[in-house]
């Protein structure tokens, strides 16, 4: 193997470590911030199915992906992803709330512009759509799942200590759905602009399994994520539980549902599959925005208890930090390709 | 075996708040028995056996207050509602007391309680008993059923409301009587012994209203 490909994968293992410690916030932010579960427990599951996911269903988000940009040459992935990283990285550290899905679509419309190739609208389209129903989708799932479980809880007369354990438990399982989805939706993002490239050769084992270089790479940007949770998600868990004012345990259970339900709709293949054959329309395989969904879960609640819990300031500035996330992450790119070509000698595209 | 008993602690948790709560009503009920044997036969042995029978369901209740707590911190239970639910246990646990120390004080300073105010001391009793029943189911329902807490808060107010009236009319009868000042004194306190059960009754039932709206919200 090429000791150069280590070099230019550094990026996206950059990227999967920054998705690691904040994406992992998504899933057990609430649940961690709540005290609901320990970070030590919340961190291993995390790790977990995050590498789970990415390995088992990480490639249908991969391949819309790649139809927005075949990024051919490693040094133009390279770019691509260290500039998605360098944005999450900055908006990060502005305080700002960020997605590294929109990183990495602003990272490849820049490779796009540089290389002058044509981005296709159509997937463009698709994948910025998203970006407005997903929050939506959330909110609505949120408000839905909501009204279901106090109804549940309030019909079961459940002890409080009892409703106190099972929302444990609940919560340590739809932060595994969560972070499996995570995984399966989110993996595109770290290693998807690698995959064209096949920095590695199909490895065969024991003549039973094969395990492609798409493969390997999403194990590798799954250790990488697993890596961001282990060691920088701490922070930003306790943040996330306790910037979004107080959330009842059962609220903080149904954010990370409804989130995790939104992140496998956008990720199944089965689903698409299972849809297709019953000729309903199907759901676009589409890296989304684990952060979106999240905060779209909780607005959705908000809605349900009444309009007042939302701090408008707060929000305005999550959706400055969407509109701006695409556009770093493009510029940055661009000026990025422009020295890696032009002052270092790389072939980018 | 032990390991294998799915959502275990959290059943014996439950098991011994129930237990908690079962002290209280029957140290009530026990308090009730006390001072109508007092009343009609002075303090002979029946009524030590019922101020021991009190004395160690309130030691009894004081363990397992500490192992509640202790439960409820060691394994960060109910993080939303744990200082309400042990503000509830502690305030509760002290209703065990106020019967204790009126006990006690029936048997240390043995009152000479004339035979005109017995009934009015038998009211007041029954009166804060009935309170301290309908605060100990709000506090059940406080676990289990939140919305129904007002409802047994209501009878609390009720019940301390009319055992004030009853304490007040049982001191106007006292000073209104030829007794010594002294023996006045002394027997009002005995009201007050009593009556203060059901006005701390009323103070944790506030307490409890809020922590249900805490709940329901």
């Amino acid at each position: 193997m090429d000791p150069s490909i280590i070099i230019f994968l550094t990026s996206g293992l950059f990227l999967g470590w920054a998705l690691g410690a904040n994406d992992a916030a998504n899933v057990f932010g609430t649940a961690v911030g709540t005290k609901m579960v320990r970070f030590g427990t919340a961190a291993v599951i995390c790790s977990l199915f995050v590498i789970l996911g990415a390995v088992v269903s990480g490639a249908g988000t991969s391949h819309t992906l790649g139809k927005l940009g075949a990024i051919s040459a490693l040094p133009g992935a390279f770019m691509t992803a260290l500039s998605a990283a360098i944005a999450v990285y900055t908006m990060t550290k502005a305080g700002l709330p960020v997605s590294t899905t929109q990183a990495i679509v602003g990272g490849i419309i820049g490779w796009n512009l540089f290389s002058a190739s044509p981005t296709d609208t159509k997937t463009l389209t698709t994948i910025v759509s998203t970006w407005f129903i997903c929050p939506v989708l959330a909110a609505v799932i949120a408000i839905v799942v909501y009204k279901g479980v106090t109804l549940t809880l309030h019909r079961s007369k459940l002890h409080l200590l009892r409703t106190d354990a099972y929302t444990r438990t609940a919560l340590i399982l739809a932060g595994a759905f969560g972070a499996y989805s995570l995984g399966a939706n989110n993996i595109a993002n770290v290693v998807g602009v690698f995959i064209p490239a096949e920095p590695f050769e199909t490895l065969s084992i024991g003549g039973l399994f094969t395990f492609s270089s798409a493969q390997q790479l999403f194990l590798l940007g799954g250790l990488a994520i697993a890596v961001g949770v282990a060691t920088y998600s701490k922070k930003v868990m306790m943040t996330v539980g306790s910037e979004l004012g107080h959330i009842s345990p059962v609220a903080a259970f149904v954010a990370v549902l409804s989130h995790s339900i939104v992140l496998f709709l956008f990720a199944s293949r089965g689903l698409e599959a299972w849809l297709a054959s019953k000729g309903l329309p199907t759901i676009p395989l589409v890296p989304v925005s684990s952060s979106q969904a999240v905060v779209g879960s909780v607005v959705g609640i908000a809605i349900l208890k009444g309009i007042g819990g939302i701090q408008w300031r707060v929000l305005g500035r999550i959706v400055l930090g969407w509109a701006a996330t695409p556009l770093l992450a493009g510029v940055i790119c661009f000026i990025g390709l422009f020295f890696l070509q032009n002052v270092f000698g790389q072939v980018v595209n | 075996m032990e390991k294998l008993r799915l959502f275990g602690r959290t059943r014996d948790l439950e098991g011994q708040i129930d237990v908690f709560l079962d002290k209280i009503s029957e140290s009530a009920v026990i308090f009730k028995l006390a001072v109508q044997v007092y009343l009609k036969e002075g303090p002979n042995g029946e009524f030590g056996e019922k101020l021991n029978a009190v004395n160690a369901m309130e030691s009894e209740a004081d363990t397992l207050r500490r192992d509640i707590e202790k439960a409820l911190y060691t394994y960060t239970l109910i993080p939303d509602s744990r200082g309400d639910v042990l503000g509830l246990i502690e305030t509760l646990d002290q209703i065990m007391g106020l019967f204790e120390g009126a006990l006690w004080a029936f048997d240390i300073e043995q009152p000479d309680i004339p035979e005109e105010f017995r009934p009015g001391f038998e009211k007041l009793a029954d009166m804060v008993v009935e309170a301290v029943d309908a605060l100990v189911l709000g506090a059940r329902s406080f676990f289990r059923t939140p919305a129904a807490v007002a409802d047994y808060n209501h009878k609390v107010m009720l019940y301390e409301k009319e055992a004030d009236k009853i304490s007040t009319r049982l001191k106007k009868e006292i000073f209104g009587s030829d007794i010594e000042l002294a023996h006045k004194t002394h027997l009002r306190n005995f009201v007050e012994h009593i009556d203060n059960v059901a006005d701390w009754a009323e103070d944790v039932s506030d307490r409890l209203a809020i922590y249900a709206i805490k709940r329901t919200v």
